[in-house]
């Protein structure tokens, strides 16, 4: 047979791995700012761009789509050229990818401290750049398929299953869950609303989690574990269940992060069914993973890179064992909206995610430096150090995820709550938050390690950009089966074929979720008082959103009677019918607002905002010191925004749209007469108004700046339902 | 408790087939993943799971 000459594309993997460890450095340290500023909240007082709010969607979206993603495609790309004995499809769409994916990261660290975000978790950026995410990821599609039609192996290894069914789910769930209505070059507005923003939203954000961070690595598990063991998967059959049950049944878990909230009872027991479900697969992967060791543990001491694996998988194992049991009713009643969820998306990150790159760096950039790693020792010491760091980052959230479930719940014998004060919830695990932050510490001091062993052993090695490797030229057969082939044989040939079959696993969950959603549409209860935002609160919630408000406090009080007690009536479904996008929030740094409304004085949330240490002794809430800056709010677009709102289906009148400015004027000036019933405020008022003076400005009245939206939003909440005394 | 919500699905005509149209999607892919794999013959399993060592 002839064989053919032909080299691996080296360089684009490499890109990729350099990308990764530098981004993934950059988002560790962001972590460990968030981590250090719940320790210190006055650390970057004053400055908005690193305030907690807008700074923790850049560590999640730099850990997950820079540093894990970019790990991510360069496995594949490596992986993918070896197994299919092939060079990628196209250098030109290798590149494109490449620094598509870095713009668009370079994107986000701008425009998320700045505050255009969509406030939809993992989601959060704003529609140019979710533009730009849904075609360079078709340029990966078409740069994978390509190479996948040009192979010289006939048949496709389990792993490329995963990737291909990595690239059609991530498609389908980032262009459904960002479809969004722009009004103006960086804000958009999501086109659902309330329930079904929330539904959309945790399908996408349960499956990016399932086709972003776990697939793909199980995929590039399946090649690089046994790569380094030198041996093949324990059970190739089980891969195949494995691969095929896991597509088919995460994509049916989301609503298990909507437990208790309005979603409706059928869609929050069809999640809990999947997830429980999904333990299977999960644990048969994990098991797979590990038993591919079997016959070679000795390796495991000597060679750092198994080390880093068997404890990403067991990472794995821990984190989908975890998963299944937050899924249960009376688990998630505890675990959700506390730390619990923290340790747990922690565990899967740190260990399962960050030890899968770090072992594949370990062994791919001396492979293609036709070198030796600069120092074992040194990747030990990595080993080690992250091990410990992953152990006292979690450990401590636990704990604290736990004292808080309880300190939330505990009620006195005469019937109220014991903690009735929520920030007595807050400081009881300070100690909790230090020991996290030492952990973070710790993981990101490996990361650097890292750094300089993978600087030193390039620097000694040669680097091999292309590598040349022979096969032979793949036969033609027949597209049809061949005498005595099985179909299954057939299928794992037809990459076409197989990704349709892939696509139609993956919707099938999809859709059974999606189409009752479109109905329900319809039957979520309307309830009559519930009326749409006035043009201030509006504005005042897009103020909310820019500061990532929605990354500490929920607005979604479930059905308890400790949350009752505490913050007012449960939530209802009807309630957020106007809610362009949801923010019920997924963490409870600090209290629900849902009920907010009417609770404090306005004089209290403008004093609260200024400095939330002066009306809450011991609060870890930052300073919003910006929105009471000497600049006129921008209401400019309220028209643009309100006719947006309109085509989206919220039941504003011309007349309303208006008026718009008339009733901004009016609501904020009445916000404005509220204060001045504060003597403190008139007082440093007036003292602001000289200090304009003597600077020459320009001085802005209190009812034009943007504090006064951002309080007229927070006085709205949850008001519609409440029953006036 | 859920009295606002309980009747959304309620109200969709014909749902009870829904929970059986769901049994019968999982039950018949889960019967045809067991086909798929036990159907498999031992040395074409062996000669796929040494695909990534071969290379």
């Amino acid at each position: 047979m002839e064989m053919q000459q032909f080299y691996y594309d080296n360089k684009i993997v490499k890109k990729f791995l350099y990308a990764s460890i530098v981004f993934g450095v950059v988002g560790m340290l962001v972590g460990l700012i968030l981590a250090v500023l719940f320790l210190f909240p006055t650390l970057t007082h004053g400055v908005s761009f690193l305030s907690f709010g807008r700074l923790r969607p850049l560590h999640t979206n730099a850990v997950i789509f820079a540093f894990v993603g970019n790990a991510m495609f360069a496995g594949i790309y490596y992986s993918l050229q070896r197994l299919l004995k092939a060079r990628l499809f196209s250098d030109f769409l290798s590149n494109l990818h490449f620094w598509g994916w870095q713009l668009i990261i370079v994107a986000a660290a701008i425009s998320l401290p700045l505050g255009y975000t969509s406030s939809k978790e993992y989601a959060e950026l704003e529609w140019p750049i979710d533009i730009a995410i849904a075609l360079i990821w078709v340029v990966f599609g078409i740069n994978m398929i390509g190479t996948i039609l040009k192979r010289r192996e006939r048949h496709l290894y389990v792993a490329i299953w995963f990737y291909i069914a990595t690239f059609v789910t991530v498609a389908v769930l980032h262009i459904f869950n960002s479809l969004e209505l722009p009004v103006s070059a960086m804000k958009s507005y999501s086109v659902y609303a309330g329930v079904q923003d929330a539904l959309v939203q945790w399908w996408y954000g349960h499956n990016a989690v399932a086709f972003f961070l776990t697939t793909p690595f199980l995929g590039l598990m399946y090649y690089f574990v046994p790569k380094a063991a030198n041996r093949p998967v324990y059970s190739y059959r089980l891969s195949i269940i494995h691969f095929w049950s896991l597509i088919f049944l995460y994509i049916w878990a989301g609503p298990h992060h909507l437990l208790y909230s309005s979603l409706p009872d059928w869609a929050q027991n069809l999640g809990v069914v999947f997830s429980v479900m999904l333990i299977a697969p999960s644990w048969g992967g994990m098991i797979n993973g590990l038993l591919t060791l079997r016959g070679v543990w000795d390796k495991v001491r000597e060679e750092p890179v198994l080390k880093f694996f068997v404890v990403a998988i067991t990472g794995y194992g821990m984190a989908t064992f975890e998963g299944p049991m937050l899924s249960l009713k009376n688990v998630n009643a505890i675990a959700h909206f506390t730390d619990w969820i923290i340790a747990h998306v922690h565990v899967g990150a740190l260990a399962w995610n960050g030890f899968m790159c770090f072992g594949i760096i370990y062994w791919v950039i001396p492979r293609m430096t036709k070198t030796e790693l600069f120092s074992k020792k040194l990747a030990n010491f990595h080993f080690w150090i992250g091990t410990l760091g992953i152990i006292i980052y979690a450990l401590p959230m636990y704990v604290a995820g736990f004292t808080q479930a309880s300190m939330w719940k505990q009620f006195k014998p005469d019937g109220t709550l014991q903690y009735g004060n929520f920030l007595e919830t807050v400081t009881q695990i300070m100690p909790m938050y230090w020991l996290r932050a030492v952990g973070g510490t710790l993981y990101l001091i490996g990361t650097l390690v890292l750094v300089y062993n993978i600087i030193k052993t390039v620097q000694q090695g040669s680097a091999v950009e292309d590598e040349l490797a022979e096969a032979p030229a793949l036969q033609k057969i027949t597209a049809g089966r061949l005498k005595g082939e099985k179909w299954h044989g057939w299928l794992e040939r037809r990459p076409i074929q197989l990704t349709l079959l892939a696509t139609v696993a993956i919707l099938i969950g999809g859709i059974i979720q999606i189409v009752p959603t479109i109905m329900v549409k319809s039957n979520i209860p309307t309830i009559a008082s519930v009326k749409p935002y006035t043009p201030l609160e509006l504005q005042g919630r897009d103020l909310y959103i820019r500061e990532g408000c929605v990354g500490c406090h929920s607005q979604m009080i479930r059905p308890f009677r400790s949350e009752v007690a505490r913050y007012g009536d449960y939530s209802k479904a009807g309630e957020y019918v106007y809610d362009h996008p949801f923010l019920w929030g997924s963490k409870r740094t600090g209290p629900d607002l849902h009920r907010e409304g009417g609770k404090n004085s306005d004089t209290w949330h403008f004093n609260h905002m200024w400095d939330p240490r002066s009306t809450s002794s011991g609060s870890i809430m930052p300073a919003y010191t910006w929105l009471y800056d000497n600049t006129p709010m921008d209401y400019s677009l309220t028209e643009t925004k309100m006719k947006a709102m309109k085509s989206l289906g919220v039941p504003y009148t011309d007349a309303d749209i208006a008026n718009a400015q008339q009733s901004i004027q009016t609501q904020a000036a009445a916000i404005e007469k509220n204060l001045e019933t504060n003597p403190d405020f008139v007082k440093s008022y007036e003292d602001s108004k000289q200090k304009a003076a003597a600077k020459g400005e320009k001085f802005v009245p209190m009812k034009d700046r943007e504090i006064v939206a951002m309080i007229a939003y927070l006085q709205r909440l949850g008001t519609d339902i409440k029953v006036k005394k | 408790m859920l009295k606002f919500v309980q009747q959304s699905l309620e109200t969709i005509a014909g749902v009870a087939v829904y929970p059986i149209i769901s049994l019968l999607i999982c039950f018949t892919f889960f019967v045809g993943l067991f086909f798929w794999v036990f159907t498999y013959n031992k040395d074409k399993i062996k000669e796929l799971s040494e695909l990534p060592i071969k290379d």
